[in-house]
């Protein structure tokens, strides 16, 4: 049943493209909103029919050889979300109908990518994977095809590539030593080496390179920023809540944790990487005008509080990054739809040029308060939890000068959003913005259901830890 | 190995071929036969599935992105061609140089370190490789080729209509 992760969105694509008139195409929203949902759906109630049942002609006629477990379970959860509230900004924003229409399209194909990198359990399959979502992710960014966008999208392209290089030579290195491409084999061959040879090490150094570069992490950050501000805002709500995470972030979760193991370097490689990143992050975003410019640079910075807990090794800490994972996806996700109703109704992005928008945009101002509490770590909203997992799981493990870094960039956090804030909503209404009106109900609504989705996960914090988050320190074995 | 050395020196002439040339369109046929040399040492190599999926990857969906690129520039003079080309030549003088040495330090290597390779366990069928062992794969490729063609068809669909040339 597992195969029809990616044989489902592919069969729509093939059936909306083969009949392309326009009762179809009309239609092709519904379609692509009821495959998102039942994603996300099938995760959240776990039908045992579903997970158990087996369909012996597809399998025999697609016998896709693939896994999952609890860590992929949240990824195809998040995934399933995050895409469905794309979806929905980009039907709001997006006004051409062709174009539109283009979006969807790529927006599932993206989605097959980002199924595929999380159910396959075999390292090219894996790069196979990680190629269909980086070139969707490419057409994404250029969709409306002004200067920026190209140039965010050729920055991207050229990064993305190195990366490809870079774990295209690891697979090969390791096909040299060990023989094989799956996890298994590959996973075996690690846990029975006592000195590993110079060439692995080569290898394993360029696939966390190329992932580092893929997560856009410092100090491989330099598409990123341009590519989530130059993106149409349905691109970076998709690309900043989960594009991002699922082929750099969770892709180096599932090899460390599945295939490499965790050794004292690489344990020191994530911590040092993921510091330096949430501190860069951090105070980059403090000097940005740019609202889209700011919320990467947020991203950069929360990104390394996952690779941070990551290089914990302990189970706490993979539960812990697995939450701030989730919890990453949905308030920034958030921050971006915010970002697009302020751009949609004011036609700037630069907070400088904004003030006092709190009365004329409630909800907006609202959803985006309750965002950045959440992303600086402020109880009891869903934030705050994976945070006090990070930095208990730091300390425990005792790497109490990194827990403190984590509190430290918690407080610098706060610091940017509420200036920010304060710039955007509060202060004096400007005079030009005097005429200025709340956004459109598509665009409120995803807002609305994220900020239920932040404010619901903190309030039922030990129903979710025990649901979905613990159960995930199982992978360790 | 003669027939090795050939092959090399051919795929190292088409890659330069492919960055020191100043037309566009050259390049892209210089990168497609690099990928085609490639292929055929993979073939030699005993390796039908990196071949074969080299062969698709870069002569498939890397030279249809970089002619729709190229039917987006415009088209140049023989005279301003051959120009650039000069200028070009004369910018990476230093490439096949650095190649030079880049392989005679790694024949060097090679020597010294004498890696395992242990060679994957290879069925000689190709077709079985790519329909039975490797069709997640297989599908992925095809996948991948599908949105080169969405790429295409959003980047230069409706091209003429917002003033552009086909």
């Amino acid at each position: 049943m597992l195969s029809l992760f990616i044989l489902i969105p592919f069969f729509i694509l093939i059936l909306i493209n083969l009949f392309f008139s326009k009762a179809v195409k009309k239609l092709t929203f519904w379609i692509a909103a009821v495959l998102f949902l039942f994603q996300a759906l099938i995760v959240i109630f776990k039908p045992i029919e579903f997970w158990s049942g087996k369909l012996p002609s597809i399998e025999k006629l697609f016998p896709f050889s693939l896994y999952i477990d609890n860590l992929a379970l949240v990824m195809l959860l998040s995934i399933g979300i995050i895409a469905f509230i794309s979806l929905i900004v980009g039907q709001n924003t997006i006004n051409d109908g062709t174009k539109r229409f283009n979006f969807i399209n790529v927006l599932v194909l993206a989605n097959i990518g980002m199924n595929g990198i999380v159910l396959v359990k075999d390292i090219f399959s894996l790069y196979v994977f990680l190629e269909i979502t980086a070139v969707s992710s490419f057409i994404l960014i250029s969709l409306n095809r002004d200067m920026e966008a190209l140039e965010g999208a050729f920055k991207y392209l050229i990064l993305s590539s190195v990366a490809t290089v870079m774990m295209l030579t690891s697979i090969a290195l390791l096909v040299m030593y060990v023989g094989d491409t799956s996890y298994e084999t590959i996973g075996t061959f690690f846990k029975n080496q006592q000195f590993i040879p110079f060439f692995i090490l080569v290898a394993v150094s360029a696939f966390v390179g190329g992932l580092f570069i893929k997560g856009g992490l410092f100090p491989f950050h330099g598409w990123l920023p341009d590519a989530y501000s130059s993106a149409p805002s349905s691109v970076s709500v998709f690309l900043a809540g989960i594009v991002t995470k699922i082929t750099g972030i969770y892709t180096l979760m599932r090899l460390i944790i599945s295939v490499f193991g965790f050794s004292p370097t690489l344990q020191n490689l994530l911590l040092i990487v993921g510091a330096l990143s949430i501190l860069f992050g951090a105070f980059s975003a403090l000097g940005q005008k740019d609202f889209k410019r700011m919320l990467a640079y947020s991203s950069i910075s929360q990104m390394g509080y996952i690779i941070i807990s990551l290089g914990t090794g302990t189970p706490l800490g993979i539960a812990g990054a697995v939450f701030h994972f989730f919890n990453h996806a949905i308030f920034k996700s958030q921050l971006f739809i915010n970002s697009a109703a302020l751009e949609e109704q004011t036609g700037t992005r630069n907070m400088d040029e904004l003030g006092g928008l709190q009365s004329k945009m409630p909800v907006t101002s609202a959803t985006s308060l309750i965002a950045f509490l959440s992303t600086a770590g402020i109880p009891p909203l869903a934030g705050f939890w994976s945070k006090l997992i990070i930095i208990i799981a730091l300390w425990n493990s005792n790497h109490k000068i990194y827990a403190l870094i984590a509190i430290l960039a918690g407080v610098i956090t706060l610091a940017y959003f509420l200036s920010m804030n304060h710039r955007v909503f509060f202060g004096i209404l400007l005079e030009k913005l005097e005429n200025i009106k709340e956004a459109k109900p598509g665009i409120l609504f995803p807002a609305v259901l994220l900020t239920i989705i932040t404010i619901l996960v903190g309030l039922f914090f030990p129903f979710i830890l025990n649901t979905f988050i613990l159960p995930v320190q199982s992978i360790l074995g | 190995m003669k027939t090795y050395f050939i092959l090399l020196l051919l795929m190292a002439i088409c890659s330069l071929w492919a960055v020191m040339r100043g037309s566009l369109i050259r390049a892209a046929i210089a990168l497609a036969a690099t990928s085609a040399v490639l292929s055929i040492i993979m073939f030699k190599l005993v390796s039908p599935l990196a071949a074969v999926f080299e062969l698709s990857v870069c002569a498939g969906l890397i030279t249809v992105i970089f002619m729709s690129t190229i039917s987006l520039a415009q088209p140049l003079t023989y005279s301003e061609m051959i120009e650039r080309s000069k200028a070009r030549i004369k910018r990476f003088w230093f490439l096949p140089l650095i190649l030079v040495i880049f392989a005679f330090l790694l024949t060097l290597l090679a020597a010294n370190l004498n890696p395992p390779l242990i060679a994957p366990e290879t069925e000689k069928n190709i077709s079985k490789v790519l329909w039975d062992i490797r069709q997640l794969d297989v599908f992925g490729q095809i996948l991948i080729l599908f949105t080169g063609i969405f790429g295409v068809i959003v980047f230069f669909g409706n091209f003429d209509k917002q003033g552009g040339t086909k």
